[in-house]
């Protein structure tokens, strides 16, 4: 098959569908890659680098989308695309249908076949091939960077000659993958970050990435895995106590990133009037919301804004196509791994497999049918979603009452084995002559004695013990030695055979242990 | 010659050197020391009691030893560490068989002794066995014929089971657990017919029923072993281990020879609480293991959901150069790819590198207990970055890079998280916490037991498919 990524016609869209490295990628496949003659260029990636990596560059949409059997994009298609677009061929890029019906009708009116990177479920098999999740990444982590270029001061705390600095203070709203990115990111440059979810099983997760959870007791609280991962609306109670929370923060923190984002609803607000006005002059709000209306009050898209007590809002939501070349090589990657899922063989035939759950939930249209939205996927999202109860921790008096209750029952033991032993000691002392209960004597302490000895052999050093315990084992030969000079032959015969296999054990199990022993060195 | 109260003492000289010898290996140094001490012992034992009172036969045993000591020198020195296992299976083989033929001797020597008192011939030359034979109380004969039949029994169960063993670790007999139609019931039929013959026997039978009983117990041995999986081949050898020494002890009855009931008793006290850590180590009950086959589960296995995700060297290799702390679990897979130069090598670059390195061994890794240290030891990994796994099971959470080797079940969650997996409560080695793990397998199949592994499904785990000594060899340039 042909795989062929145009050039993104959208303005200031700045990413890739295709880089030299997924291409070789997608070769290994068994498919040929097109590309069109400077689609790579504002991410970076010119049009020798991909003729390197054995890539046809082909001048113009018309002769890319003339050709290739597999269309390969960012955004979902303009105008002029949508009517190059034929039978049987596939598109792959964002499409966003449940915002885009009109362009989905008649994408499926051209009866190809269009899958939609932004539905991929929130599986774990599928996660190679989340772009939004990979997008996000990005998002969180540029914006960081821009809070950071607006603001006025170091993120970390410093003591210097000249003074003392105090660290920034972020607060993250939104513990998705980019508001999870933004922390990793703020915490790295050395700020105290924040974090607010509705999901409080996310806490976990903010507190591993080194922000403080800003916890919201409220009993109602959602479980944020039943919607595939994603949050969902919350009541009007919830929102007043989430708002209160917010207002309390507002005066203290320096930046604030909003990151809050419910699917297929516009924003909710969060970040309202009154906080930016009790904000100190010179923060700064970077709403990632932006595009859906945005978090905060006076969010412009695509702006930055100060407002009048000098707080920076920046609504700007181009934040992957800012960083183009990273965007690019994960989105490239996540491409690729669906043509991998696509192409099972590796042969270059495209599989349109409709019962495989990832397939199934990309495709919003195929064989001139619309299949969008999918089936809700069998699997779901989170898998300890359902909450865990707690171990209660004992009291002192039910710690000392088990503590007395294990040592009555080991005593218990320990006197039942006794007693059972003396028992059997006895009978055997009944019928066996004195000499025997001697001997008997040495061997019940020589197995005291080992047990007491044995217990104390390092672990790593159990195959030496077992080499040297064969090697004693040997000992037996006393017996063959005692008998070799009977009169009888069979018996002679007997003991002789007795002594070369006990001398074989004797000798080969010392000198083996000695070997093994030799070559454990310290560093 | 030398007088009895000299054979006496030596013999004492050797318990206590014994004794000394198995309590220095509970330190790598010490141990070097305490192996001297123990064939020392061993050289005071054998030649005092070779020159003690009444022995004779020098013509005839001093070859014998000499050919011995060739043999089991040359075997030492030739053995590859690898081959451990099947050596101390072999050695255990010998213990047992000599154990069955002395125990015969002495029926022999009985018999003959009481019958030249019956005859009343005085002339009759006997060994310094028979000489003390003379002197028993009929009680004390009885007893002797009690300790014979142990000794035989517990022998011949030991050498047949080891000759398994050896076989089934050296590869020339099939690892799978097999057993002849029956099934545990012929064990027990032939240890009832054993019971029999061994009251006949003590009922004035003749020499007969001791040779029936013995091939009894051969086939027994047999049949027990063949039963067993190779994977549970560390709890056999201990368990044969431990029988070895009870079965000297038991001889060591029959011959009224103290030095032998001590170090039977040391011998097989060592395997018994060896036997024990592994078991223990496989959250399973002796008599379970020996019986073959897991314990039923409670309930359907939880479903594994995902997807193995395979990585190359070259992948493996960034995250190794970025890491700063590295832990490598080793298993059997190790020792069969003959892997564990090459891992050495890793170790050393990496820890050139200025990275922390460190093994966490498994007490049932491998074939034998204590088989990885044997084997990183040889391939001069030092010992003290080579952990057990409690030292180091809490350290994963904060190891930037786990590499396992070769192992499986003793790195699977499942033990843990999911009550109804059949090796649930199974002590493991808690890999997956660390931040990367890679899995260095052959193909996608399962372990031993044929449990299902989430690890290989988890977000953290790559694997690493192929021939673990290629692997880390095609992983070694890339390590900077």
């Amino acid at each position: 098959m042909r795989i062929g990524a145009p050039r993104e016609r959208a303005q200031g869209e700045a990413r890739v569908a295709l880089t030299p490295e997924s291409a070789q990628h997608i070769q290994k496949l068994g498919h040929e890659c097109v590309v069109e003659s400077g689609a790579g260029r504002s991410a970076g990636f010119d049009d020798d680098a991909y003729r390197d990596a054995g890539v046809e560059v082909v001048d113009g949409g018309t002769a890319l989308w003339s050709t290739a059997d597999v269309v390969i994009k960012v955004r979902e298609p303009e105008e002029e695309e949508v009517g190059y677009l034929r039978e049987g061929q596939t598109l792959i890029a964002f499409f966003w249908p449940a915002q885009n019906e009109d362009l989905l009708e008649r994408c499926k009116a051209t009866g190809a076949t269009v899958l939609a990177m932004d539905m991929v479920p929130r599986i774990s098999r599928a996660q190679k091939m989340d772009a939004l999740s990979s997008t996000a990444n990005i998002a969180g982590y540029r914006a960081v960077i821009e809070a950071g270029n607006q603001f006025g001061r170091f993120f970390a705390g410093q003591v210097t000659a000249a003074g003392k600095v105090p660290p920034a203070k972020v607060l993250v709203v939104g513990a998705g993958v980019a508001g999870l990115s933004a922390i990793g990111t703020a915490t790295s440059l050395g700020a105290v970050v924040r974090a607010f979810d509705v999901r409080p099983e996310v806490a976990e997760q903010i507190e591993s990435m080194g922000a403080e959870f800003l916890f919201l007791d409220f009993e109602d609280s959602q479980d944020g895995s039943g919607s595939g991962g994603y949050a969902a609306p919350s009541s009007p109670e919830f929102r007043e106590k989430q708002l209160a929370l917010f207002r309390e923060q507002a005066p203290e923190v320096d930046i604030v990133i909003t990151t809050a984002l419910i699917p297929g609803k516009p924003a909710p607000k969060l970040w309202l009037e009154d906080m930016v006005q009790a904000m100190k002059p010179g923060s700064v709000i970077v709403d990632l919301a932006a595009e859906k209306g945005g978090n905060c009050d006076l969010t412009v898209p695509d702006e930055r804004t100060v407002t009048d007590n000098g707080v920076v809002v920046v609504g700007y939501t181009d934040f992957p196509s800012r960083m183009a070349t990273q965007a690019s090589l994960l989105y490239a990657t996540n491409i690729r791994h669906m043509l991998t899922d696509l192409t099972p063989e590796k042969d270059g035939v495209i599989v349109h497999d409709m019962e495989d759950d990832v397939i199934r939930g990309v495709t919003v249209a195929h064989h001139g049918e619309i299949t969008f939205p999918p089936p809700p996927p069998k699997v779901n999202a989170i898998g300890q979603s359902a909450p865990k109860e707690k171990p209660k921790e004992p009291t002192a008096e039910e710690k000392k009452a088990a503590e007395h209750a294990n040592f009555l029952s080991q005593t218990k033991r320990q006197v039942g084995m006794l007693v059972a032993g003396g028992v059997v000691m006895g009978l055997l002392g009944l019928v066996a002559p004195t000499s025997f209960m001697q001997h008997f004597i040495v061997f019940v302490l020589a197995c005291f004695v080992g047990f007491q000895v044995i217990w104390n052999v390092s672990h790593s050093l159990h195959t030496p013990l077992m080499a040297v315990t064969n090697a004693i084992s040997g000992i037996i030969i006393l017996g063959a030695v005692l008998q070799i000079g009977s009169g009888s032959w069979l018996v002679g015969v007997l003991a002789g055979i007795s002594v070369l296999i006990a001398t074989i054990n004797i000798v080969g199990g010392f000198l083996v242990t000695r070997r093994m022993l030799a070559m454990f060195q310290k560093s | 010659m030398l007088s009895q109260g000299l054979v006496s003492a030596a013999a004492v000289a050797a318990s206590v050197l014994f004794i000394l010898s198995l309590g220095g290996l509970s330190n790598q140094e010490k141990a070097k020391r305490a192996v001297w001490y123990g064939i020392v012992g061993m050289a005071l034992a054998v030649v005092f009691t070779m020159f003690g009172p009444n022995v004779g036969g020098y013509w005839w045993m001093i070859p014998m030893m000499v050919i011995g000591a060739g043999i089991g020198g040359y075997l030492a020195k030739k053995v590859d560490m690898t081959e451990m296992p099947q050596l101390v299976a072999a050695l255990h083989s010998f213990v047992g068989l000599a154990a069955v033929f002395i125990g015969f001797n002495a029926d022999l020597e009985r018999r003959r002794v009481m019958a030249a008192q019956l005859a009343g011939d005085a002339s009759e030359r006997f060994s310094a066995f028979a000489a003390l034979v003379a002197e028993k109380t009929p009680a004390e004969l009885t007893f002797l014929q009690v300790e014979v039949v142990l000794g035989v029994f517990i022998g011949a169960v030991t050498f047949t089971g080891s000759v398994i063993a050896f076989g089934k670790l050296a590869g020339k007999v099939d690892g799978k657990p097999r057993q002849l139609p029956g099934g545990h019931l012929l064990n027990a039929g032939a240890a009832i017919a054993s019971l029999l013959l061994a009251i006949a026997y003590l009922n004035g039978a003749g020499f007969w029923t001791l040779l029936l009983l013995a091939l009894l117990a051969f086939f027994i041995g047999y049949h027990l072993i063949m039963g067993i999986g190779g994977a549970d081949m560390p709890v056999v050898v201990s368990m044969l281990n431990s029988y070895s020494g009870w079965a000297a002890a038991a001889i060591g009855f029959t011959l009224s020879n103290d030095l032998l009931i001590v170090t039977g008793a040391l011998v097989g006290s060592s395997g018994a609480i060896l036997s024990y850590i592994m078991c223990k180590a496989m959250n399973r009950n002796f008599v379970n293991v020996i019986l073959g086959g897991f314990g039923g589960s409670k309930g359907p296995a939880a479903e594994i959901e995902g997807e193995q995700v395979a990585i190359d060297t070259g992948g493996v290799a960034s995250t190794l150069n970025e890491a700063d702390s590295v832990i490598i679990v080793p298993g059997y897979g190790m020792a069969v790819a003959q892997a564990q130069n090459a891992v050495s090598e890793l170790t050393r670059k990496l820890r050139a590198a200025g990275k922390t390195v460190r093994f966490g061994i498994h007490p049932v890794a491998g074939r034998l207990p204590g088989h990885m240290n044997v084997l990183l030891a040889e391939a001069k990994v030092p010992y003290d970055i080579v952990m057990e796994m409690d030292e180091i099971n809490d350290d994963f959470a904060e190891t930037d890079a786990v590499i396992v080797i070769g192992s499986n079940d003793i790195v699977n969650p499942a033990a843990e998280e999911d009550p109804n997996s059949p090796i649930a409560g199974m002590p493991v080695l808690k890999v997956w916490e660390a931040k990367n793990v890679f899995v260095c397998k052959r193909g996608q199949g399962t372990g031993y037991s044929g449990i299902e592994n989430p690890l290989f499904v988890k977000e953290n785990t790559r694997m690493l498919y192929g021939d673990a000594k290629s692997s880390i060899d095609a992983l070694l340039p890339m390590i900077d």
